[in-house]
């Protein structure tokens, strides 16, 4: 492999641009290592199962696959398979298998840990022309989906019906189901519903061996032990999924937002507090910190109370009846601990402006500074109050403005580290501040990640949560369903080759932001 | 929390009539207070190559087959701990705790683990070896839902922690979805960290009972239309009896009161509203065959039809999750049936889980296990030598 190529963009602290990755590469001799070979005989194979249409060999055409929504980490494929069904998915693995060649499975690439970060020497196997809804099944309240159908088209697909599909990523219009199985993705609205993990009943799995294997279905509770509960979440390192069955959820009958205005962090935190210690289950409870709701102002003018230091947005979903005794409850609260307005939204176009400045936070960051790190931890929630005072004061003493906006309701933290990328050491000091905050999550119990999961991007930062033994049982579990190491490799545990690899840089807006086709939130 | 400072050394003692499992008595019965000590026993066991199984409270042993060897018994009722954080809702709890100690604790704080028990009596570690939820899986999701982080010690002696104590994290394999419902083959759980959920401030049970299938096949698509979000919805039938329906609402005392005539008017009127649940609710049957059936949803009504004119069929409708339960003594023949027949629709699958003694040569309990290959792989990464309850794997591994 060619690591060297890969580590050159990694270590230059700046975001690397494709050229870098393109001239690095164009370096590289011609006569690399026994792996690429192995790939270009690959070729004919690979063609002979995908026809013409159906693999990318072309240089150009490679390249555009080269990173997922993690842009800082950057590697060309030795060749992209672009399969139409699960035969051919198993017959590509197969082929793999038989040649110890690696791969690496892609949805739609919008993934923020470099999960799907490509092999050079490898098969990128992406699932884009997978994308049917094979059946909306409402009297068992689930579909079934190819891997490639977009999270949002099952909900779209489903709404007629009066059902919708629960998890919603914030990119869900355009990140696909199978993407959504390997990072068992959450979403704002999983403190009440869930992750994936809770709403797929079946998969059909290649695995790393080639074999097509149909685990659970439409009925629930399949016998033995439960594959699709480990194999969700496992980031494409025990094979790739080819059909999905998962829950449909009736649309609640009603859903309300509040946006609740408060003027400290420590007064929201205690709303939060007091909202779950009362009992009530909000769907989402979302926080933004003074940083975030200014970037948010200038950037979609979203009229959030004037003054605010941080705005709680809780949404609350269900029967009438009850949300309706929720929402005064919830209203209570907030004013008890200190709000000084509170808004309810109980339309959809009210809900959406509600929203609007919580869902454009990420990207608004852009306009208050060149360039950002995305950070994602879990602490307790009890936790979030020291925390964050914990991260002013490292913003603070560093000089390094920290924008939080996090889902407040399950502690899952998301600190926008901002920086200037033309300014000499800067990534540098923001980086240390990012991975301080990790530390922060870690000494409080928490989690080096809650959504964006382990990828490459946080491979060697396992050890900061988990022992030796731990980590020797995850690699157990692993060698056990992929015994030669080709399923999505150097991911998701650390490696002596991958370790020393730094964390991702977010410059400006994602591309799948830009052109409109995702939110990041 | 788990451990202690003073050296551990597990209290061993030579089997008696009471530790046998399955009628195999087993020579040395451990009962380790720590995981430190669970951690020596399971590593001494291993260096000697002895066949162990796991106790919590013994509510369970008759699940599964007999070991097929059994040199140490390892009863973990003296891991026995509650570690509890009621304004994160999490609790970490040591895997010998009686469920009904943890129940009691949490609802002290006004809180509660969204699990109906099926047995009296166990352990959590029980509960979660065994994997088997209740009625209100419907809405909080099965028992494997609600585990955020799990300690198991490996066959090998190894203590191998994943997940945590935060509801949100995605750093790792989720290991303990193996081991929920593992039936103590892949390791030993030393202790299970849970989410948690505020007690609701009022419940409500809507019964009804309906004479033929087409009844409770309206009842349940109209309950599924409604927006009454139910907590819990039971579905029973039995040779001789009515198909009966029980729907839990769970909210506040004002929002239930509407919710509870919607779920009325959608199972129709002659529908009974009861303020509480009644007494073994979730509760199986102690004795006598006992069978985990499942089948996609809309087929559950059935499901209960079919069977229920040769067997006792009970459980979620909505989810499809149902088990098949026989009066002690049934012949061998007849529950090997009841399962053929079952395992003979598509999508349906039927798994044995307790037999009558001396009759296990007679039935097949498993039928196909789709996955089964990849199930051995993992087995024998783990426990390669097969020295864990052998025989009460997946497929009889």
């Amino acid at each position: 492999m060619s690591l060297a190529e890969h580590e050159n963009a990694g270590n230059t602290g700046r975001a690397a641009t494709a050229d870098d990755a393109g001239t690095a590469s164009a370096q590289r001799p011609a006569t690399a290592s026994p792996r690429a070979a192995a790939v270009a005989d690959l070729v004919p194979h690979l063609r002979a199962i995908l026809g013409e249409d159906g693999l990318l060999t072309d240089r150009s055409q490679r390249r555009t696959y080269e990173s997922d929504g993690l842009t800082h980490h950057r590697e060309v494929p030795g060749v992209v398979a672009l399969p139409t069904s699960a035969d051919q998915v198993a017959a590509v693995v197969r082929l793999c298998h038989e040649h110890g060649v690696p791969f690496v499975p892609r949805g739609a690439g919008t993934g923020l840990s470099a999960g799907a970060l490509p092999h050079s020497d490898g098969v990128l196997l992406v699932t884009s022309r997978m994308r049917r809804i094979l059946e909306i099944d409402i009297a068992n309240e689930c579909a079934v989906v190819e891997p490639g159908v977009a999270n949002l088209d099952i909900t779209r697909a489903a709404a007629p019906h009066g059902y919708y599909y629960a998890p919603d990523p914030s990119s869900q219009q355009v990140c696909s189901v199978g993407g959504n199985v390997a990072e068992n993705s959450g979403g704002a609205h999983c403190l009440k519903y869930g992750f994936t993990v809770n709403h797929v009943r079946g998969l059909d799995v290649v695995t790393p061996a080639g074999d097509l294997v149909r685990l659970g279905g439409k009925a629930a509770d399949a016998p033995g032990y439960d594959l699709i509960g480990a194999f969700v979440g496992s980031e494409g390192t025990l094979g790739v999924a080819t059909r999905v069955v998962v829950n449909l959820t009736r649309t609640p009958e009603k859903t309300v937002t509040l946006l609740s205005a408060f003027d400290s962090m420590d007064a929201g935190g205690r709303a939060v507090s007091s909202i779950i210690g009362e009992g009530v289950l909000p769907s989402a409870i979302e926080m933004m910190d003074a940083l975030a709701i200014e970037a948010a102002e200038a950037a979609v003018a979203c009229d959030y109370p004037e003054g605010a230091a941080a705005v709680l947005v809780v949404e609350l979903d269900g029967p009438t009846e009850e949300v309706d005794a929720q929402v005064a409850q919830v209203e209570h609260l907030c004013a008890q601990a200190g709000s000084f307005e509170t808004r309810t939204a109980s339309s959809a176009e009210e809900r959406a402006l509600i929203w609007k400045g919580r869902k454009s936070a990420f990207a608004a960051v852009g306009r208050i500074s060149p360039a950002y790190i995305v950070q994602d931890g879990v602490v307790p929630r009890t936790a979030l109050p020291e925390v964050l005072r914990r991260i002013t004061e490292l913003s603070a003493d560093s000089g390094i403005r920290v924008a939080n906006v996090f889902h407040a309701g399950d502690g899952n933290l998301h600190p926008l580290v901002l920086f200037d990328d033309a300014e000499q050491g800067a990534w540098e000091r923001a980086e240390e501040v990012s991975a301080q905050i990790l530390d922060l999550c870690v000494e409080h119990g928490g989690s080096i990640t809650g959504e964006h999961g382990v990828g490459v991007d946080k491979a060697c930062k396992m050890p900061r949560m988990y022992g030796p033994d731990d980590l020797e049982t995850f690699d157990l579990f692993r060698r056990s369903l992929d015994p030669d190491g080709t399923a999505n490799p150097e991911k998701l545990l650390p490696t002596p080759r991958l370790c020393g690899e730094q964390p991702g840089v977010q410059r400006d807006v994602h591309p799948l932001v830009a052109s409109g086709h995702a939110e990041q939130f | 929390m788990a451990g202690s400072s003073r050296t551990p050394i597990p209290v061993v003692r030579d089997g008696t009539p009471q530790d046998t499992v399955g009628g195999l008595a087993p020579a040395r019965v451990a009962e380790p207070s720590s995981t430190e000590e669970l951690s020596r026993t399971l590593t001494e066991a291993a260096g000697e190559g002895r066949a162990v199984t796991l106790r919590g409270g013994g509510t369970a042993q008759d699940w599964g087959p007999p070991p097929r060897s059994l040199d140490l018994l390892v009863d973990t009722s003296r891991l026995s701990w509650i570690d509890h954080d009621p304004g994160d809702l999490v609790v970490e709890v040591g895997a010998g705790t009686p469920v009904a100690d943890l129940y009691a604790h949490l609802a002290k704080e006004g809180q509660r683990l969204s699990y109906d028990p099926v047995r009296a009596g166990g352990t959590v570690g029980g509960a979660v070896a065994t994997g088997a939820s209740g009625p209100r899986r419907l809405l909080h999701g099965a028992l494997r839902d609600l585990v955020i982080g799990m300690t198991v010690v490996r066959p090998d002696g190894v203590v191998a922690r994943s997940g945590g104590r935060v509801v949100k994290n995605v750093a790792g394999y989720d290991l303990a979805k193996l081991h929920t419902g593992g039936h103590g083959t892949l390791g030993a759980v030393a202790s299970v960290a849970f989410r948690l959920q505020p007690e609701p401030a009022a419940l409500r049970l809507v019964e009804a009972e309906f004479e033929d299938r087409a009844g409770a096949e309206r009842a349940l698509a109209q309950v599924r239309e409604s927006p009454v979000v139910p907590s819990a919805v039971e579905l029973s039938a039995a040779p001789g009896t009515p198909f009966s329906l029980k729907a839990v609402l769970e909210g506040t005392p004002d929002g239930l009161r509407p919710r509870a005539d919607r779920a009325v008017q959608a199972m129709g009127q002659h529908a009974q509203v009861h303020e509480g649940l009644p007494s073994g609710w979730g509760l199986r049957p102690t004795s006598g065959p006992l069978a985990w059936l499942s089948v996609p949803p809309a087929e559950s009504v059935e499901a209960a039809a079919l069977l229920g004119r040769r067997v006792g069929v009970e459980g979620c409708a909505p989810r499809g999750a149902l088990h098949l339960s026989w009066p002690e003594g049934t012949p061998p023949a007849e529950v090997a049936s009841v399962l053929e027949e079952a395992r003979a629709r598509p999508e349906w699958a039927a798994t044995l889980v307790r037999a009558d003694p001396g009759t296990d040569e007679a039935v097949d309990r498993w039928g196909e296990v789709p996955g089964l290959a990849l199930m051995r792989a993992v087995k024998d990464s783990f426990d390669p030598d097969h020295r864990f309850a052998p025989g009460r794997g997946p497929g009889g591994t």
